[in-house]
């Protein structure tokens, strides 16, 4: 295949997942924008107010770039693993099994799939949040780079998990279990200075903990770690994901009988 | 001529117990309109599946059109349309858009695409529903449309796996007519089928596969002249009191009012309608049973059965 023609397979791969994210909207783009609504308002207005302010700025300043992460994560490797298998169930993977297609653009394809959700909930997040605090990017390339980073590397993740699972109830286990726990320990809502010293050590071993702390220094210019750590980190962790996938996908792991 | 599909010493063993496919070899030329034989787990989709490599061989090695699909993959798929046996597109996508997205797979400029996308969507009755999301077709619609996906690259080899299974007569024939018209422009068909009568009309050479390995390879038209018995059908007026008494002639009774004769092939029908005549039968219509295709296929299947039964018992004793 010459490299034009893995352009338009890879095109028409992002296409179909761009397209297949926003027909079904009310599933995958309304219901982060209405969480997101009630986060702001309970925790930010309600509670937040009673909070008083974090690491100099207000609770709601400080909560909505963890916010958004959240968004951004949660829903990149929903995309992903959820169109995947899907794929996979309804057996319509083999039409790109079948074809010319190699390995690393149908990975690509995919992958940009769940980055094009990541980052379209987290613009949808961003302008929710934007009613309720006054937000600025401190530091555009941080910024940027922790969103496009941590897209990816979900979305990859969230590939691998497609691969293996067997069922839906697979696909929703890592999200329900793993996920959502990292994320809700990873300092969205809270510093983790406000922790005894032996929790703050094990916090730092939780991968989200450093992007949505990179994502906040990006935004507000305020960091409880090395920011250096979170771009090194998260770089070193899409390439390794990115090898195991397309390894995966070149022994047919669970694809190819 | 470079075969537009060779298979050498293909073997598929699953999950290191079941052997598949013994190592089998097959070459079918250009322009061929080729059938491939045998009962259910004979291995017909499981050498379909490593053609189009949605199977992992063992062992072997194909080829299409003189590229190996190991090492030169990305040119031998472009040389290859395959038609599944079970549907395998997305149920929530319109049909056009199914057909448009194998186009891009294949690196078919969108301008290109949309053109042959058309084409095929029209050749295949299925223009009208072109918005129409897949799942709210009819089985006979699913079918063509995988037929319209598989083509749409305008591939050099077709392969389709039971195409016509669960399909209605009218319809059936009128695929038929679609595969000889593209068999006809050049396109070497490959198919699968339980439908005898099918290969039998459509196909000039044939595979019988059972058990893994190829039983026969040879001309549709060589394969009949090995039998050497035809069966009749006759209808009689009104209802069949007593079956006729034919020397050399196996009868057979169908309903109350038709039996059935064993004719020994290109033995005059003449001595058989004598004695019909002396014996007061007096038919109003006769045809060719049309299983002649079939009588081979059951005889060499069985005889295929014995030689591994044989052998099993050789290897126990």
């Amino acid at each position: 295949m010459s490299l034009q023609e893995q352009w338009i397979a890879f095109l028409t791969i992002l296409h179909k997942e761009i397209k297949r994210f926003t027909r079904i909207w009310i599933q995958t783009l309304l219901p982060p924008a209405i969480t997101m609504i009630l986060y702001f308002v309970i925790f930010g207005k309600l509670i937040g107010s009673r909070i008083g302010d974090m690491g100099g700025f207000s609770y709601i300043e400080f909560v909505a770039p963890g916010l958004i992460m959240m968004a951004v994560i949660t829903n990149a490797y929903a995309n992903v693993s959820s169109s995947f298998f899907s794929a996979k169930f309804q057996r319509s993977i083999e039409e790109l099994l079948v074809s010319p297609t190699p390995n690393y653009i149908i990975l690509l394809g995919y992958v940009m799939g769940g980055v094009a959700r990541g980052v379209a909930v987290g613009l949808i997040v961003t302008i929710m949040s934007l009613f309720f605090a006054d937000l600025h990017i401190h530091h555009w390339f941080t910024t940027l780079f922790i969103v496009l980073m941590t897209s990816i590397l979900f979305s990859i993740a969230g590939f691998i998990n497609a691969i293996y699972a067997n069922t839906f109830d697979d696909v929703s286990i890592i999200p329900t279990f793993v996920l959502t726990p990292l994320t809700y320990f990873g300092g969205v809502f809270y510093s983790i200075n406000l922790l005894p010293e032996f929790w703050q050590q094990v916090s730092v071993l939780n991968p989200i903990l450093h992007m949505v702390n990179a994502f906040r220094y990006g935004m507000l210019g305020i960091s409880d770690l090395h920011i250096g750590m979170a771009l090194v980190g998260l770089t070193v962790f899409v390439v390794i994901l990115f090898v195991i996938a397309l390894h995966l996908l070149k022994t047919g792991k669970r694809l190819r009988a | 001529m470079t075969p537009a599909l060779s298979l050498r010493n293909l073997r598929k063993v699953y999950n290191e117990k079941f052997e598949a496919l013994k190592g089998i070899s097959l070459d079918v030329m250009p322009g061929d309109f080729f059938a491939m034989l045998g009962p259910n787990g004979a291995g017909k989709s499981t050498t379909i599946g490593i053609i189009s490599s949605l199977v992992r061989k063992t062992a072997g090695t194909v080829e299409v059109f003189g590229k190996n699909i190991d090492t030169d993959f990305s040119i031998a798929k472009k040389y290859l349309g395959v038609v599944p046996q079970e549907f395998n597109f997305s149920m929530f996508e319109k049909v056009e858009d199914i057909v448009l997205q194998q186009a891009g797979y294949y690196g078919l400029p969108r301008k290109q695409a949309l053109v042959q996308t058309e084409k095929y969507l029209k050749q295949l009755s299925l223009w009208d529903k072109r918005h129409t999301p897949a799942r709210m077709l009819s089985g006979g619609m699913k079918r063509r449309l995988m037929i319209a996906r598989a083509l749409v690259h305008e591939p050099q080899l077709l392969i389709l796996d039971e195409p016509t299974a669960g399909v209605d007569i009218e319809l059936r024939r009128s695929m038929w007519e679609f595969l000889r018209e593209i068999n006809a422009a050049g396109t070497t068909i490959i198919l699968t089928t339980h439908y005898l009568e099918e290969a039998e009309s459509l196909c000039r050479n044939v595979a019988i596969i059972d058990q893994g390995v190829i039983v026969k390879n040879t001309s549709v038209k060589s394969l009949l002249q090995q039998l050497n018995k035809e069966t009749f059908i006759f209808d009689v007026a009104g209802n069949l009191q007593s079956l006729p008494h034919l020397n050399g002639h196996r009868v057979a009774q169908i309903d109350e009012h038709s039996f059935e004769v064993e004719v020994d092939k290109g033995q005059s029908l003449n001595a058989v309608f004598t004695q019909l005549t002396t014996q007061g039968f007096e038919i109003v219509s006769m045809r060719n049973k049309s299983n002649r295709l079939e009588e081979l296929f059951v005889a060499m299947v069985n005889a295929n059965k014995d030689l591994a039964g044989a052998a099993q018992q050789e290897v126990r004793s």
